[in-house]
């Protein structure tokens, strides 16, 4: 119990100082800004979206069907005359959202699975280690689309495929991180103390490998969000009406040899945008974390 | 031959957890899958029967038994789209997906080689600069939609290259078949006008995946080469008054090239991913496009068939590397 409170007492001032060292990070390099910058817009479309348009995502109006880009239409309008800013915008809540939870699932299983398998060792690393192998030996996408496929096409299983592909990065990340601190001294301390091991491993080693895998975490979003994408581009998941990226870049290949870009590029560039936003939040976040940049 | 033994051997639990693992899909099929081969109006006699005649109603370990039997044979199912043997529609279809990845994979790397040594051995310099433009978009593009701009601008705008729809235009005939390359095929009949066609149908989707597969490549390249052109024999090379051209194509390169060639692994797992989407893109006959229109078609058998080909096309393709690996640096032959 004194080691928790211990770290209690002690947090508001770290949390200080690394509020400190984040803004150092943000202001100091401009990339970094901008990355962040680019969250906040996301996370207002995810979270404003179907407010914020000035269409309903879902009304055709077949007589305004494939108009190129106007100030009526700033992203132009598809084949059935909906407006492609407005679905652009509202398509944001759903990709995230399958983003995030796919993360957030391979966070909290890879994440377990791998701390657990590099603190305990054993057939624990063994069965942990053999598991990620297996899907290893697969090429990712292609086992997304076989789990996709066995489980039934739904944005559900499109979470749990990409969630299962990530796995391994996972597992092995927190296993390494959790072995070089199995016998730390802070480790030590806490089992001298009378400590269970798993009463440790959840309050001393894990809170200690957070930081590394929320760079993780942040690297591997762009990565899901590409894998959501890839898989509604050819046609698992997300239904036609629903606007979401990849479908939306989908229905607009076959507009694309006739010459309207608009109804693909948009979409497109959105999913680019937020990918390549999530990426380079991972090297800030990556800045902040390494203890190198710190002081 | 030990050692290739050996590693063969090696990649054996690597093939069993494939065939596990396709198996299991196979059995975690939603609902039933007898009742779904019955069709909606059967009966739960008739359910009952086709699911003995499928062996649906053994113990999962005598169907594993039955399942790993049949693939021995080659049985990978029907297809009920195309109403032929999965395994006869794979084998059709392989060859333009094998001559899309392998042609993506050449390209990349005759790129990626190069630009990755060249920002190492001149840091801040316009290669170096240009290296990490490519390595980032490289991992912010979706694959299917770089495949989209380009079609756009260079069938649309440009006109420079033939419709995005398959091999071969309409009129051109296929060559003779010998390896199903079209333009190995092309060349061995001597056929110039054939493999000017398929190269220009191919330039796009193959310019698409070579896009794609040139960002960890490139990034791997010029990381390797800069620890190693920082190692002590390279120094001592230098200090020993060998031409900077020298130190840097024969000690620096070959050394710099182990990890480049650890990471094609990778690489291939992200190419035969990414070949799906291509071949969606482009309307490339392969077998990418089979398991696509299976997949829509909510035609199973093709499906597993694909994944299962797909991934121990990858076993082996790992086990390549490896046995490579061993060729080029003694010492990792040394270790097994």
């Amino acid at each position: 119990m004194s080691a928790a409170q211990t770290t209690t007492a002690t947090r508001p001032r770290e949390a200080g100082a690394a509020w400190r060292h984040a803004r150092h990070v943000i202001t100091g390099n401009p990339v970094t800004a901008l990355a962040f910058a680019l969250f906040f817009l996301l996370l207002l479309c995810a979270v404003l979206g179907p407010a914020l348009v000035p269409y309903d995502p879902l009304a055709s109006d077949t007589a305004n069907a494939l108009q190129a880009p106007s100030w009526a239409h700033p992203f132009g309008t598809d084949q059935l005359g909906r407006d492609i800013l407005s679905r652009v915008v509202v398509a944001t809540r759903l990709d995230m959202t399958v983003a995030i939870a796919s993360v957030v699932l391979v966070f909290a299983l890879g994440g377990l699975a791998g701390v657990a398998a590099g603190y305990f060792g054993g057939w624990t690393d063994r069965v942990v280690g053999r598991i990620a192998d297996t899907i290893m030996a697969f090429p990712l996408f292609v086992l997304a689309m076989g789990i996709v496929a066995a489980l039934g096409n739904t944005v559900t299983n499109i979470v749990i495929a990409t969630a299962i592909v990530n796995f391994p990065l996972y597992a092995r990340l927190a296993r390494a991180e959790a072995r070089v601190r199995r016998e730390a001294g802070f480790v030590q301390a806490a089992r001298l103390t009378g400590n269970g091991e798993w009463r440790i491993l959840l309050t001393q080693i894990l809170p200690n490998i957070l930081p590394i895998m929320a760079v993780q975490v942040s690297l591997t979003m762009g990565y899901a969000i590409l894998n959501a994408a890839g898989l509604s581009f050819i046609g698992l998941g997300v239904r036609p009406p629903m606007p979401e990226w990849g479908i939306m870049v989908a229905e607009g290949a076959s507009f694309i040899v006739s010459g309207e870009w608009w109804v693909a590029l948009f979409p497109g560039l959105a999913l680019m945008l937020a990918v390549f936003c999530f990426n380079l939040l991972g090297d800030g976040l990556r800045d902040i974390v390494d203890p190198q940049r710190r002081g | 031959m030990r050692t290739v033994l050996l590693r063969l051997l090696g990649a054996l639990p690597a093939l069993a957890g494939v065939i596990l693992v396709t198996f299991l899909l196979t059995r975690v099929l939603p609902g039933d899958t007898a009742s779904y081969f019955a069709g909606p109006t059967a009966s739960a006699e008739s359910i009952a029967q086709i699911r003995a005649e499928l062996g649906l109603d053994r113990p999962l370990p005598e169907q594993f038994f039955r399942y790993v039997t049949a693939l021995a044979q080659g049985d990978l199912g029907m297809s009920l789209t195309t109403g032929q043997p999965v395994l006869k529609d794979l084998t059709a279809r392989l060859p333009a997906s094998v001559e899309l990845t392998l042609a993506a994979l050449l390209l990349a790397m005759s790129i990626a080689i190069p630009l990755g040594i060249l920002a190492a051995v001149k840091q801040g310099s316009w290669a170096d600069h240009l290296c990490r433009i490519v390595v980032t978009a490289g991992v912010s593009l979706p694959v299917f939609f770089t495949g989209l701009l380009l079609v756009y601008v260079f069938y649309f705008i440009l006109g420079w290259s033939p419709a995005p729809l398959g091999r071969l235009d309409a009129f051109a005939s296929a060559p003779p078949t010998v390896t199903g390359l079209y333009l190995v095929d092309s060349l061995l009949a001597g056929d110039m006008e054939t493999f000017r066609a398929s190269l220009a149908q191919m330039a796009l989707p193959v310019a698409t995946l070579g896009l794609f597969a040139l960002a960890p490549i490139a990034r791997i390249s010029r990381g390797s080469m800069l620890a190693v052109l920082s190692a002590d024999f390279v120094r001592t090379a230098r200090a020993s008054g060998l031409s900077p051209r020298y130190v840097i194509l024969t000690y620096a390169f070959r050394n710099a090239m182990l990890p480049v060639l650890t990471t094609l692994g990778m690489v291939f797992s992200f190419l035969l991913g990414a070949n799906v989407l291509v071949e969606k893109v482009f309307a490339w006959p392969g077998v990418g496009s089979y398991a696509v229109e299976a997949l829509i078609a909510s035609d199973f058998a093709p499906v597993q068939g694909f994944v299962l080909t797909m991934a121990i096309l990858y076993v082996l393709l790992n086990l390549a590397i490896d046995l490579l690996y061993g060729l080029v640096d003694p010492r990792a032959r040394m270790d097994a």
